[in-house]
């Protein structure tokens, strides 16, 4: 963020929307970097939390959507309790990740593909199911030895069933009807779903 | 209005926190207060879903909401706060117009108007025992113990959809836990991110940050720390040696359920609150207030006068 501001990547309506879809003010920011100071994830992030927020108002958008901190957000919202301009960061930074992931700029793929794995079993079986989440996500990121090292604990405590809960009732199928839906109306819309 | 319970699990209930499922009915069980599932309850989605899109987080969110009127209940117990969160945060959203009828389209059925309200198990044993009350079913004091309370990120942030007390200072555990007995240090680290969901896909970020907190709890010579998230406590406990790894440190730290601490406390055998479950072994512990309980003259480490 150093560098100079080359003013023709400057995108005039980026902020209003990004405004719009948080529901949040971001032109209120005036770089105290409190929410950067409180931030878990500061270390691994490329962009940090108070610079993502002066790249919205300048509408560097490029930048913002292709950071990596979009990713690696966890979400906590310590960023937004220590605004002292009640900006909800972490709700921006959420609408950042839709609006990236709506474009198909997925700066950090193992983290989608996780997410991906997760929702697979929910749409087969209306729960999740910590094993399934895990053969999927190692096929997706062939990542064959994630997590290896807590296998002999996890078997030896027998907290993992290797069999699915599948909601009763049909309510699995419900909760695929709603994953359907869901998957139509984002490919309508135009949106990676 | 009468107030009829309906409860809400969670997936990781079936899965790896079964020893907070079990403590968590062990508990109300003792405390007579009736834990009924919702009707065939689905996956809330978790992180996953609302990391990708609020009205689909909101569709599997609504649809428990739902079953749980259908069942009459008004009110929402749940253990997990990542449960809690996503199912506060859709029957808030849910008060705008346009969002309900974007979720609605996802819906078998339209929402009902009016939702149960949801809060954690933790706030349904507060309203019904005060810590006077909690005192006075205390079997087994967890007076040799020295705990520190960690809530994680979620349970009270952010304030105006948790509504869990202060944001960064929640103290509920605190006093249940000094009802039980126990003494109770002050965490600063309490509401601290642990690395949530990232232990599978960014492994180092949860070692680093659960590392940080079990440090902590170690160097204020706490016997053990109590939680009250499954994510959390899988971070801190079975993931512990990842932790040390990157800390380069061995803590051998417990990190119990509250509801395993509130549940020796009332006389629960341990055996009933999963207390075997854990992978820092806890057994120390019970010894300790085995060791108070009956009287005993041995020295008991750590306790105080
Ligand atoms: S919500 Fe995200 S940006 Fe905000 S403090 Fe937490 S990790 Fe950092
Ligand atoms: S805490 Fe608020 S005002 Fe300060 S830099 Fe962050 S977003 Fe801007």
């Amino acid at each position: 963020m150093n560098d100079a501001i080359v003013i023709t990547q400057r995108d005039t309506v980026f902020m209003k929307d990004v405004d719009a879809q948080s529901s949040q003010k971001v032109s209120a920011c005036y770089q105290c970097g409190n929410c950067t100071a409180g931030c878990p994830a500061s270390f691994v992030y490329d962009m940090q939390a108070n610079q993502i927020m002066r790249g919205v108002q300048l509408g560097l958008k490029e930048a913002v959507l292709n950071c990596r901190s979009l990713w690696m957000c966890l979400s906590c919202s310590t960023c937004s309790l220590r605004c002292p301009n009640s900006i909800d960061v972490a709700a921006v930074m959420e609408t950042l990740r839709h609006m990236a992931r709506r474009q198909n700029r997925i700066t950090v793929p193992n983290v989608e593909k996780f997410w991906h794995s997760f929702l697979d079993t929910v749409r087969v079986c209306g729960r999740t199911y910590e094993i399934g989440v895990m053969a999927l996500y190692i096929l997706r990121s062939l990542r064959v030895f994630t997590d290896l090292d807590l296998a002999p604990e996890v078997l030896k405590k027998n907290k993992l069933p290797f069999m699915p809960h599948v909601v009763q009732n049909g309510g699995a199928a419900a909760i695929g009807r709603i994953m359907r839906r869901y998957k139509e109306r984002a490919e309508r819309e135009g949106v990676r779903p | 209005m009468k107030t009829t319970v309906a409860y809400y699990p969670g997936c990781s209930a079936h899965g790896f926190s079964v020893d907070y499922e079990k403590s968590t009915q062990a508990v109300c069980g003792a405390l007579g207060i009736r834990l009924n599932d919702i009707p065939d309850w689905n996956c809330c989605g978790s992180t996953p879903a609302h990391a990708v899109d609020t009205e689909l987080s909101a569709a599997l969110c609504v649809r428990n909401l739902d079953n749980a009127v259908k069942a009459d209940a008004n009110e929402l117990l749940t253990p997990c706060p990542s449960c809690l969160s996503n199912l506060r945060h859709a029957a808030k959203r849910m008060e705008d117009p346009r969002f309900r009828a974007r979720v609605d389209e996802l819906l078998d059925n339209p929402a009902p108007a009016v939702f149960p309200e949801v809060i954690s198990v933790m706030q349904g044993i507060a309203r019904r025992f005060d810590a006077n009350a909690l005192a006075e079913r205390v079997k087994k004091p967890l007076k040799p113990l020295r705990l520190a309370t960690y809530y994680g990120c979620l349970m009270s942030r952010p304030a105006e959809i948790m509504d869990f007390g202060d944001p960064e200072n929640p103290t509920l555990m605190e006093s249940m836990l000094t009802a039980c007995g126990a003494e109770v240090v002050d965490f600063p680290l309490k509401t601290v991110c642990c690395g949530a969901s990232f232990g599978i896909p960014e492994r180092a970020v949860t070692a680093r940050l659960s590392g940080r907190i079990l440090a902590l709890a170690a160097d204020m010579r706490a016997d053990a720390l109590v939680v009250a998230c499954p994510l959390c406590q899988m971070n801190l406990d079975l993931r512990q040696k990842q932790a040390e790894h990157a800390a380069d440190a061995i803590f051998a730290m417990p990190v119990l359920y509250f509801t395993q601490a509130m549940g020796l406390a009332l006389g629960v055998p341990p055996g009933r609150l999963g207390i075997e479950k854990l992978r820092v072994n806890a057994n120390g512990l019970i010894d300790k207030i085995e060791a108070a309980a009956s009287g005993s003259t041995a020295p008991v480490e750590g306790s105080r006068p």
